[in-house]
């Protein structure tokens, strides 16, 4: 029996919610339960949202919508794929089948592993919705499921430090949703419906100036919030540390970018429709990201907050690439959206395995360790060099894009951050390497063994993928991005296909 | 027009509270007034002076009905509302058995 990959669609929500479920219930009284099925469910995940990125290729339109209980949009609530909610399901799936993997070893140290995977399902079910969903509230109920579930999940150690950053993080969390709330509340009493496409429609011919800068604002401090571009970061730095390593792997690969980057482009680019002023506020805002954060960085000693503050520049890359508004830095800022994802988690999840066998991630105390954790000293050489830019890795490329685009559209002195940027992140990773990789091996950690196998799948598998992701430019698997990228060159465009493709 | 200012004047009062109170369970209840202003907001949009339900019935003309929508998107949004003030609230007795304090200034283990 073949599925029709319309019927796929909502798939992406039901799995991991059934599974929440499920992992919730028998998860306390048959053993390996929840790992058999957070198993089952990522990876089917991870081969739905591959398959469904392949059939969408052959597809008239490049869009699929799915109506919820039959209801033809306008009316109802519909379910869009299109080309950047398949690149980013992959990206999501992906991260998140290889994070599985590692948690059914690392977890083994929290007390409750089957709370863990029902939260972690929750998660990817809140991320996976909100790519989908074509209705602008029930982008809000996603990116709530999502937001909630990773508030716990940073507090999941119940440890102090970590129960503040948690309550930092709702707090800032839940004042953004407001945010997005009350943009959404103004823009349905504007335009009396709440489907995006429709929406969309109706703002091209119905114009008012005062309530859509309005309304921008509302959107940008709410979705940048959410994902920490500068003036809006205090929250990053606390909660990703403070998570443990394999959920910081998602929140800082892919939460911030889906609830985040992909929330703003939606609603700037498909919805309200780009203008010049909205984009230059945001390669401004991600030049600043990109400087201030790596600045920041530099001087840090906990392993993890280094890496979270990388996050926050990283971020402003993504953020430059895509305010750009050329092909080439859209192309650029999504590509760069993929990698980081991808080294990011790696570098993170590398931090776990330190913690795990060493039981310390301070970098005055680490040293030496190549020695006695080759796969995880080796797989973060590549992932530090990806971070930084340097060739052979997927990252040169994104950034490479990036920095020509700026140059291409007249934005020097974006470049020149970018490329300043660049060398900083170097220049900490250098620092990472020497403090925690070469050098002598403390006396007390002589006898420390490589991780378990589980985690050293996932580590190996990633970089892997840092090393082929440059690929992805060779025109044979330009689609990937290049659909993403259409989708939002296409701005209000969307209308005119999703509702084309929902008759 | 009033209506609309007066659910402005609760959004900032909230905001306030959540912005300026050291107390966490301050802090918690400026959020949930931040919700309730945005909720009454989200309300009002649909709701029409002397408006009816808007039921259909035979040999009826309605003239003037309220929009019903907004209410139930407003039940949706209290729902979620209690998940995350009851999750807030769950931390919070949890850091004041590790700090033994509800006041911000103290719980500052975090730097950098």
């Amino acid at each position: 029996m073949m599925l029709k990959i319309v019927d796929i669609i909502p798939l992406f929500v039901v799995i991991p919610l059934g599974a929440a479920f499920l992992i919730s219930i028998l998860g306390k009284y048959i053993k390996h339960a929840s790992d058999v099925m957070v198993f089952i469910s990522s990876t089917l995940l991870l081969g739905f949202s591959i398959y469904s990125r392949i059939s969408l290729g052959h597809i008239e339109g490049k869009a699929l919508v799915y109506k919820v209980g039959g209801w033809v949009p306008p009316f109802g609530i519909a379910m869009v794929l299109d080309g950047l909610s398949s690149f980013m399901l992959v990206t999501v799936n992906l991260i998140a089948f290889f994070v599985m993997i590692y948690s059914l070893n690392y977890m083994e140290r929290y007390t409750d592993k089957p709370k863990f995977f029902t939260l972690f399902s929750l998660m990817v079910c809140g991320m996976n919705g909100m790519v989908l969903t074509g209705d602008i509230f029930n982008m809000f109920v996603f990116l709530e499921i999502a937001s909630i579930a990773s508030y716990a999940l940073v507090g999941f150690g119940t440890e102090a430090e970590e129960l503040e950053a948690s309550f930092k993080y709702a707090v800032m969390g839940s004042v953004a949703s407001s945010f997005i709330l009350l943009g959404i509340a103004f823009l349905y009493g504007f335009t009396s419906t709440l489907n995006m496409a429709d929406m969309a429609r109706i703002l091209s011919y119905k114009q008012n100036m005062y309530i859509i800068n309005f309304v921008s604002v509302l959107f940008l401090m709410g979705f940048g919030l959410k994902a920490a571009l500068v003036p809006f970061h205090a929250w990053l730095p606390d909660a990703h540390p403070s998570a443990p390593a394999s959920i910081s792997a998602m929140l800082s690969g892919v939460l911030i970018k889906t609830l985040g980057i992909y929330g703003l482009v939606r609603v700037f680019f498909n919805i309200i429709g780009s203008t010049k002023e909205y984009l230059s506020i945001l390669m401004f805002l991600g030049a600043v990201s990109m400087l201030v954060a790596v600045v920041l960085a530099l001087s840090q000693w906990d392993l993890k907050r280094l890496l979270a503050y990388h996050s926050i520049s990283q971020i402003g890359y993504i953020a430059l690439g895509i305010g750009l508004g050329t092909p080439l830095g859209i192309f650029g800022g999504l590509f760069h959206l993929f990698n980081h994802s991808i080294f990011k988690s790696l570098l993170f999840l590398n931090s776990g395995a330190i913690d795990y066998t060493l039981g310390t991630r301070d970098l005055r105390e680490t040293g030496g360790i190549a020695k006695v954790m080759p796969v995880t000293s080796r797989t973060n050489l590549v992932a530090s060099m990806s971070i930084a830019g340097i060739p052979p890795f997927n990252g040169f490329f994104s950034k490479a894009i990036i920095i020509i685009a700026c140059v291409e559209a007249g934005y020097f002195w974006y470049a020149l951050c970018a490329v300043i940027g660049s060398i900083l992140t170097l220049a900490s990773f250098m620092k990472v390497q020497k403090f925690t990789f070469l050098g002598t091996l403390k006396e007390r950690f002589i006898g420390v063994r490589e991780v378990p196998l589980g985690m050293r799948f996932s580590m190996v598998s990633l970089a892997f993928i840092c090393i082929i992701g440059g690929l992805l430019v060779i025109p044979h698997f330009r689609f990937f991005i290049g659909d993403a990228m259409h989708v939002i060159l296409k701005g209000t465009g969307y209308a005119s296909v999703v509702l084309e493709a929902s008759r | 027009m009033v209506l609309y200012f007066l659910c402005l004047v609760l959004f900032c009062i909230g905001l306030y509270g959540v912005l300026r109170k050291r107390n966490i369970v301050k802090i918690i209840i400026g959020l949930g007034i931040i919700e309730y202003a945005v909720n009454l907001f989200f309300v009002l949009l649909g709701y029409r002076f002397y408006g009816r339900a808007p039921l259909h019935a035979v040999d009826q003309k309605i003239l003037n009905m309220v929009d019903p929508l907004p209410q139930a998107i407003v039940l949706t949004s209290i729902v979620i509302g209690l998940g995350i003030t009851a999750l807030l609230i769950a931390i919070a007795i949890r850091i004041y058995e590790r700090y033994g304090t509800f006041d911000i200034t103290k719980i500052k283990r975090l730097k950098g």
